[in-house]
């Protein structure tokens, strides 16, 4: 069985590294997005102070602190997430207004010191509570996206249409006449496909790294744990389309009904926050956002094993649903 | 006579518009060339994949030594389809190595490609091969597992007839070394070549079956004269002649060469153009069927 999965495994490696467009757009695409948003996005912020609000903010007569010009007030109900933000230097400051007033302040950003000024200007006997934290670049967040992104498109698209094209070619077919099992077959394919995911995304992560440098809290075992387990779900669920169908329209169609909400709604681009409930619901069944939300907690927050268990469980759980579908579904030949 | 190697017995393949194969039963014993012949459509193709396993039967099975179609038989059967294409971007030695890889016991890689001649060939990128090349690849690959029943599904169709002969003394080496083969063609003469035994199937059924010279014997006691279809007129079809109607000639059988010559002169038929010859296995299928093999 190994020998069997090994020819196959080998010969697909073959014929993705010498199929040298394919190679060079899988590596180069994403290397451009990072280099254009990183100058796009990568500049100086704008001049207005962001301020967290604890509690009532709609009516300037409340505080004399929320009459003041260039400052925006955002209503917060959560102190945990209000304090995560101003740690990120998302925010500029938190105030809670309900009762006596008390702030925190990040002591590692400039702009917090300025607004900190204008605050006790207002109320010179406002609690202070000091928060340190580097400031999250668009940069350091996007990145993630950018890979788990490229990573749905290689995974879907490239074992889909693969696959799709074996069949129609009748290339399935004649191993189909061989000892080769469906199970073989597959196994190769996720695994041939696994290994150059994870060679592409690690050369740029190290390339990206040394080119713009990007902030990692994190383990790197467990972003590279991430990737296996993303890429894992993705492939299957690429497998899972091009298991049963010889159309190309039609597994071009269902690949672009996966990918076009994922690319738009996942949280490559822009943080999900203030998207409504349910689109938050339906981007979370998204393989990708679960893969984004760890991502980023590990990356950006330092997170551990713990913290990002949820989002690796559920995509090994989707990844096995994937592959038994995909199995059961599959079809050597145009029925 | 030798155990059959294979065995099919009254296989049915329906689809919703059609009954593809029909009742066939036939047995194959080890170390002869089968051919299974019969125009496009007669259900021969549709057979030979039930026997590869490659399609299920809707009635009917299809044993091997005696066992229904298993691992064994996938261990050392060895296919050569109709139209098959390869992974792209690899060279032929690689194509090879592929299918060694998926088989337990087999020839060298180096040694299927010397029995199939493509020594110059085999760090050629397998799309870059001529129609012939790419045949002598894929019968290397069907023989990657030294296989003892060997499947070719129509190998020479679309060849030019220098690839087609080149391709038939490749068959006949093979042939040499005691394999069984399973032939389905419709060039007669490569039937007639190869083939030790022939079953001639028509709209799914078997029409004839036995070795090509038997049926010849047991259809055909006659000579064969042949005449351009404009050189025969109307007013000749009265004469007491057994006809055989084609596309571009008409046939006549005849046990009495003299008189019918004599027949066809009174009735002013004229002869300059008229070919005697023996019966051939595509005379067999019009005689059997009414039809033309040839689509």
């Amino acid at each position: 069985m190994i020998r069997r999965l090994l020819s196959v495994f080998h010969a697909r490696n073959l014929e993705f590294l010498r199929d040298r467009g394919t190679l060079i757009f899988t590596v180069v695409l994403p290397i451009m997005l990072v280099i254009g948003m990183g100058f796009v996005f990568g500049g100086p912020q704008r001049p207005l102070f962001k301020v967290g609000v604890l509690g009532p903010h709609d009516d300037t007569r409340a505080h004399p602190f929320l009459a003041e010009r260039y400052v925006q007030f955002v209503p917060l109900p959560e102190r945990t997430e209000a304090l995560h933000k101003l740690s990120h230097q998302q925010l500029d400051l938190l105030v809670d207004l309900s009762g006596s007033t008390r702030y925190w302040v990040n002591t590692d950003a400039p702009k917090g010191y300025v607004v900190e000024r204008l605050l006790r200007a207002a109320e010179p006997g406002a609690r202070r509570e000091p928060v340190t934290g580097a400031a999250v670049r668009y940069i350091d967040w996007l990145f993630p996206g950018i890979l788990g992104m490229n990573m749905m498109f290689s995974c879907l698209f490239g074992v889909g249409y693969v696959v799709l094209r074996y069949r129609k070619s009748g290339f399935l077919k004649r191993l189909h006449a061989t000892p080769l099992t469906a199970f073989e077959f597959l196994s190769a394919q996720v695994l041939s496909r696994l290994t150059l995911i994870l060679f592409v995304t690690g050369v740029l992560y190290a390339g990206i790294g040394a080119v713009i440098g990007f902030h990692s809290a994190g383990s790197a075992a467990l972003l590279a744990l991430l990737a296996i387990a993303g890429a894992l779900c993705m492939i299957a669920l690429g497998l899972t389309i091009a298991a049963r169908f010889s159309s190309e329209e039609l597994v071009g169609g269902l690949l672009n009904l996966l990918t076009w909400p994922m690319r738009l709604r996942a949280g490559v681009w822009f943080s999900l926050e203030g998207s409504p409930r349910w689109v938050q619901w339906v981007a979370h069944v998204f393989p990708l956002t679960q893969l984004l939300d760890a991502a980023r907690a590990v990356m950006l927050d330092g997170a551990g094993l713990a913290q990002i268990a949820p989002q690796l469980s559920y995509l090994a759980a989707t990844t096995l649903v994937f592959l038994a579908f995909g199995a059961w579904s599959f079809r050597w030949r145009i029925e | 006579m030798s155990a059959p190697l294979l065995e099919v017995r009254s296989l049915v393949k329906q689809y919703p518009a059609t009954t593809a194969v029909d009742g066939v039963s036939f047995s194959v014993p080890e170390g002869i060339c089968f051919g299974l012949l019969g125009p496009n459509g007669a259900g021969k193709t549709t057979t030979v994949e039930i026997m590869e396993g490659i399609l299920p039967p809707t009635a009917g099975e299809v044993r091997y030594r005696g066992q229904p179609l298993g691992a064994r038989f996938r261990e050392e059967a060895g296919i050569l389809f109709q139209k098959t294409a390869l992974q792209d971007f690899l060279t032929v030695r690689q194509c090879i190595a592929l299918f060694r890889g998926l088989y337990t016991h087999g020839l060298e890689v180096e040694e299927v490609i010397r029995i199939c001649a493509l020594e110059k060939l085999a760090r050629r990128d397998a799309r870059k091969l001529s129609g012939g090349q790419q045949q002598r690849l894929l019968l290397a690959i069907a023989l990657v597992n030294d296989p003892a029943v060997l499947f070719l599904d129509e190998p020479t169709t679309g060849l030019d007839p220098q690839a087609r002969r080149n391709f038939w003394q490749l068959v006949e080496s093979i042939k040499a070394r005691r394999k069984t083969i399973i032939l389905t063609t419709h060039y007669m003469e490569e039937a007639e070549l190869l083939c030790d035994e022939i079953a001639i199937m028509d709209r799914g059924r078997i029409v004839a079956q036995g070795p090509p010279r038997r049926l010849l014997q047991e259809h055909f006691a006659e000579v064969l004269l042949e005449l351009p279809r404009q050189d025969f007129p109307e007013s000749a079809r009265a004469l007491p002649l057994k006809l055989i109607d084609s596309t571009e000639r008409v046939e006549i059988t005849t046990h009495d060469l003299e008189g019918t010559l004599r027949a066809l002169l009174a009735a002013q038929v004229p002869l300059s153009n008229l070919r005697i010859r023996p019966p051939n296995l595509e005379d067999l299928f019009l005689e059997l069927t009414g039809k033309e093999l040839r689509p």
